[in-house]
């Protein structure tokens, strides 16, 4: 649980490698072999349309779903296999599509589940509180409200800085947007801006394309299971025919 | 209990060839009248005590047999059947000491009818219910049956049970003979052997692969338009029904009944006979059932009656759950079912 | 108006004091068994068949322990941590492996298991009823009798227990990853929370709440290896009744049954007075399902 009993990371390389990864959910093939890298503090964006794997890839890295074939390492160590909540304490955050809050916990009950954890001191849980509160206010108005109550939004919110109470290296982050106002949208923009101004990866899958290309540094574009284009961000714009052919209508 | 995709495209495609040569019929069959013959010549091969142990044995097993109906092949765990059980057995009771002489055919016709009753409460009530809350239901309701036959000693002779003696077996005009080990064990065996070939039967038909889909997707079943309750229910009251015979059985060999019979207890170990023979496959718990006394009666044997001979067959039970769920006839489940 | 005065007179108002007070005793013994039961139901998805076995070892636990001791309070203390541990090893040999199969595997392993330890008692310490002797004999006079100050500490203790693990719950730490984890067990893990950790600690406290009641109820009726087959049906009961998984729900329905048995005894032979919580379960199965005492039936 502690820091001493993770193994240690592998200086230089990325910190998150896929590499050839199969997954299956009982008897189908979800995933065809998928390979992508992030980089410490890079935000990574993952596109695709519905049903193409994207979340079967966070889960796989999550370790909610084990792969059948292929390779999964944070900071070069091999993680396939290993139980989800040693992988949150290694620095792996997850915020799932539909958020995923416990309804029946209050807001500060929800960030409790990440901030009580081995060796934090009362300093650095106030330090950690004060930090996320900054980020998002509106949470600490409502930090005794049951996180059922809140608003799509601020329930976007609580999932993001739940996670963030892991102080993750890296943050898998589903679809924030999805059935969010257009308001909200440049809001998770500037969180994830905030992220990786501290220095937190982020893997973002996200349909809202125009979104993932400011956001992020690369791209993947993923299609039935696997991943068909990898560029940098700036290398491409929302227009490009690359975009229609894996992302159009 | 993991249990295999229902593959209801089986009856209806050709049955194909075996390695031998021969249709999968004809292997079953053939194996299925070995079985018999050993049955039957069992009276010349066995000594008086283990003869009425085989035959105690195979009551057992249609118990469990019953039993499988429910959790096998409509995904229902029950705990209720000692009630059916002990029912059939008490009503027997009743026909053979009420109506001189005793009559073998009122019995089962008597034992049916408590047993019948029984399972029609039980259905009503438990039906609606699913899995686990079943279970419970089942549970309490075959303890209140206990409670009633326990505290009700005018009818039912309380903590005592009641004693008889055995009928004769009759066929009008044609023979009165009485019961000897040997005969009793072939009217048993022609009892328990009939009730799985008429189980079976049902098993394979339309309705046994409805009662299956239920296992397998009830909301599902439901959804296509099936009436799933009134298939719960009959599958209920037919499971009691052949307990219930199962009862009577018992009370024409043992000449009593008892209110122990109707504990919970006797639910358990129906269910025990059930897992550790292979649920799904109607012949898995007479295995089953025979494991269990077999191995009961021989620690008995070697460590004496007092050993507590249920907590290895209990650890063993916990063991088979975890690491064989399929039981030992489980690997055949598909082939017996063909 | 004259009819119901006649009855009013006819019904020993004394009696039914007395019983209230026996039925509130009996009621809070089973809803500590009962909120156990519940807990691990609610929490883990298990119905946990051996709980009354667990009850009956926490008795067969708190003897041992006065023998070696000759302290209730520590027989009590020892009983439960032994029981606590004990289910502890129970719940990672026999209930892990079965952790995501059909929620029926584990009614039936514990159903095996309350065989084995049922049996075991049975053979290690032999069908005697053994006895641990009340810490407190003292006894105050309510009407024509002298009732034991024991049964209402026993009451009071029961009542602590059940709100303690109750506050617990709220505001303590594991009390947090518990109802986490009971939500939602997936989001649970992927928060850090070790799950299998949280299981087989709820299991060890419901484990430890059966052995208390164990030990706590000894007195009254003595240690025997059946003492958890008589009461984990009603304990079962009351789970049903009161909604299962439903905490509050299984206390109130705990305290009602047993009011209702209390009172039914003065008009029948106690052996039959268990018809009540029958009849009980049979109306709430007809008519609310769910659970007579959930706020809004689903």
């Amino acid at each position: 649980m502690s820091a001493m009993t993770a193994p240690a990371p592998a200086t230089n390389g990325p910190l998150v490698v896929l590499d050839g990864v199969h997954t299956y959910y009982g008897k189908s093939h979800i995933l065809h072999g998928v390979s992508l890298t992030v980089e410490r503090g890079e935000v990574v964006g993952l596109l695709g349309r519905n049903g193409v794997g994207k979340s079967t890839t966070l889960k796989t890295i999550m370790g909610l779903v084990q792969p059948r074939q292929g390779r999964v390492a944070l900071e070069g160590n091999v993680i396939a296999g290993q139980a989800p909540h040693k992988l949150a304490r290694r620095g792996i955050g997850y915020v799932p599509e539909d958020r995923r809050i416990f309804r029946f916990l209050s807001v500060m009950e929800n960030l409790r589940t990440g901030l009580d954890r081995a060796g934090m001191t009362p300093q650095r849980r106030q330090a950690l509180l004060d930090k996320v509160f900054a980020f998002f206010p509106v949470l600490a108005e409502r930090r005794g409200q049951a996180g059922g109550t809140l608003s799509g939004g601020e329930q976007q919110m609580l999932a993001i800085a739940r996670a963030m109470m892991l102080e993750p290296k890296i943050i898998l982050l589903d679809e924030p947007t999805e059935g969010l106002m257009p308001r909200m949208v440049s809001q998770i923009r500037n969180i994830i801006e905030l992220l990786h101004n501290e220095g937190v990866a982020i893997l973002l899958v996200e349909q809202n394309v125009p979104l993932t290309l400011a956001a992020s540094q690369r791209i993947y574009i993923m299609e039935k299971g696997a991943v068909r284009h990898h560029c940098a961000a700036s290398e491409i714009d929302v227009h490009d025919p690359v975009i229609k052919q894996y992302l159009g209508v | 209990m993991t249990t295999a995709p229902l593959d209801k495209g089986t009856a209806l495609k050709e049955l194909p060839l075996g390695k031998s040569g021969l249709s999968h019929t004809a292997v079953y069959w053939i194996g299925f009248c070995a079985v018999m013959a050993a049955l039957i010549a069992a009276p010349f091969a066995l000594p008086p005590f283990w003869l009425r142990f085989l035959t105690e044995v195979l009551i057992w097993g249609l118990l469990a047999m019953s039993s499988d109906l429910l959790i096998g092949y409509t995904g229902m765990i029950s705990f209720g059947h000692s009630a059916f059980f002990g029912l059939g057995m008490y009503g027997a009771a009743g026909a053979l000491l009420i109506v001189s002489p005793p009559n073998l055919w009122l019995a089962i016709v008597f034992g049916l009818l408590g047993a019948a009753g029984a399972a029609l409460f039980v259905a009503f009530f438990s039906t609606r219910l699913r899995d686990i809350y079943f279970a419970i239901t089942t549970l309490i309701f075959s303890q209140i049956f206990y409670v009633i036959i326990f505290t009700w000693t005018a009818v039912t002779g309380g903590e005592n049970g009641l004693i008889f003696t055995r009928p004769h077996f009759t066929i009008p005009f044609l023979v009165n003979a009485r019961f000897t080990a040997t005969t009793l064990h072939w009217f048993v065996l022609a009892v328990v052997a009939g009730s799985y070939l008429i189980l079976r039967r049902v098993t394979q038909s339309p309705f046994g692969m409805v009662l299956q889909s239920i296992r397998e997707n009830e909301p599902r079943t439901r959804a296509i338009g099936y009436a799933v309750e009134r298939y719960k229910m009959v599958s209920v009251m037919l499971s009691g029904l052949f307990a219930g015979l199962a009862g009577v059985l018992y009370a024409v060999q043992n000449e009593f009944a008892a209110p122990d019979f109707v504990y919970f207890l006797t639910s358990g170990d129906t269910v025990i006979f059930n897992v550790l023979g292979g649920i799904g496959t109607l012949v898995g718990p007479i295995v089953g059932a025979g494991f269990f006394q077999l191995a009961r009666q021989l620690l008995a044997q070697w460590f004496g009656d007092q050993f507590p001979y249920l907590i290895p067959l209990g650890i063993v039970f916990v063991a088979v759950i975890i690491f064989l769920p399929q039981g030992i006839l489980g690997f055949a489940r598909r082939w017996l079912n063909r | 108006m004259g009819t119901i005065g006649t009855f009013l007179h006819a019904i020993p108002l004394d009696l039914i004091i007395i019983q209230t007070v026996n039925g509130i005793v009996a009621g809070m013994i089973l809803a500590l068994i009962a909120s156990g039961l519940t807990l691990i139901f609610g929490i883990m998805d298990v119905v946990n068949f051996a709980h009354g076995e667990l009850f009956m070892l926490g008795a067969y636990m708190g003897f041992v322990v006065f023998v070696a001791t000759g302290s209730f309070w520590l027989a009590l203390i020892g009983a439960s941590l032994i029981v606590a541990i004990l289910g502890a090893a129970l719940q990672i040999v026999a209930l892990r492996p079965l952790i995501g199969r059909d929620p029926l595997n584990t009614i039936l392993a514990t159903f095996g298991i309350s065989l084995v330890l049922q049996n075991y008692a049975l053979w290690q310490f032999g069908p005697v009823v053994r006895k641990i002797p009340e810490p407190i004999s003292a006894e105050f006079t309510l009407f024509y009798l002298q009732y034991p100050w024991y049964r209402i500490l026993i009451t009071v203790l029961s009542a602590a227990i059940i709100g303690g693990f109750w506050l617990y719950l709220k505001y303590g730490r594991l009390g947090v990853w518990i109802r986490a984890t009971a939500q939602d067990r997936v989001m649970a893990q992927a928060m850090g929370i070790p799950v299998p950790l949280v299981y087989t600690g709820v299991f060890a406290i419901g484990a430890a709440m059966a052995a208390a009641s164990g030990v706590l109820f000894a007195p009254m009726v003595g240690v025997s290896h059946t003492m958890g087959l008589d009461w984990v049906l009603k304990a079962f009961i009351v789970v049903v009744v009161g909604g299962m998984g439903n905490f509050l729900g299984s206390i109130v329905a705990a305290i009602f049954i047993s009011l209702l048995e209390a009172y039914a005894t003065i008009w029948l032979d106690p052996s039959q007075a268990v018809i009540v919580s029958f009849v009980v379960l049979i109306l709430t199965l007809l008519f609310r399902p769910t659970g007579l005492f959930v706020a809004t039936p689903r």
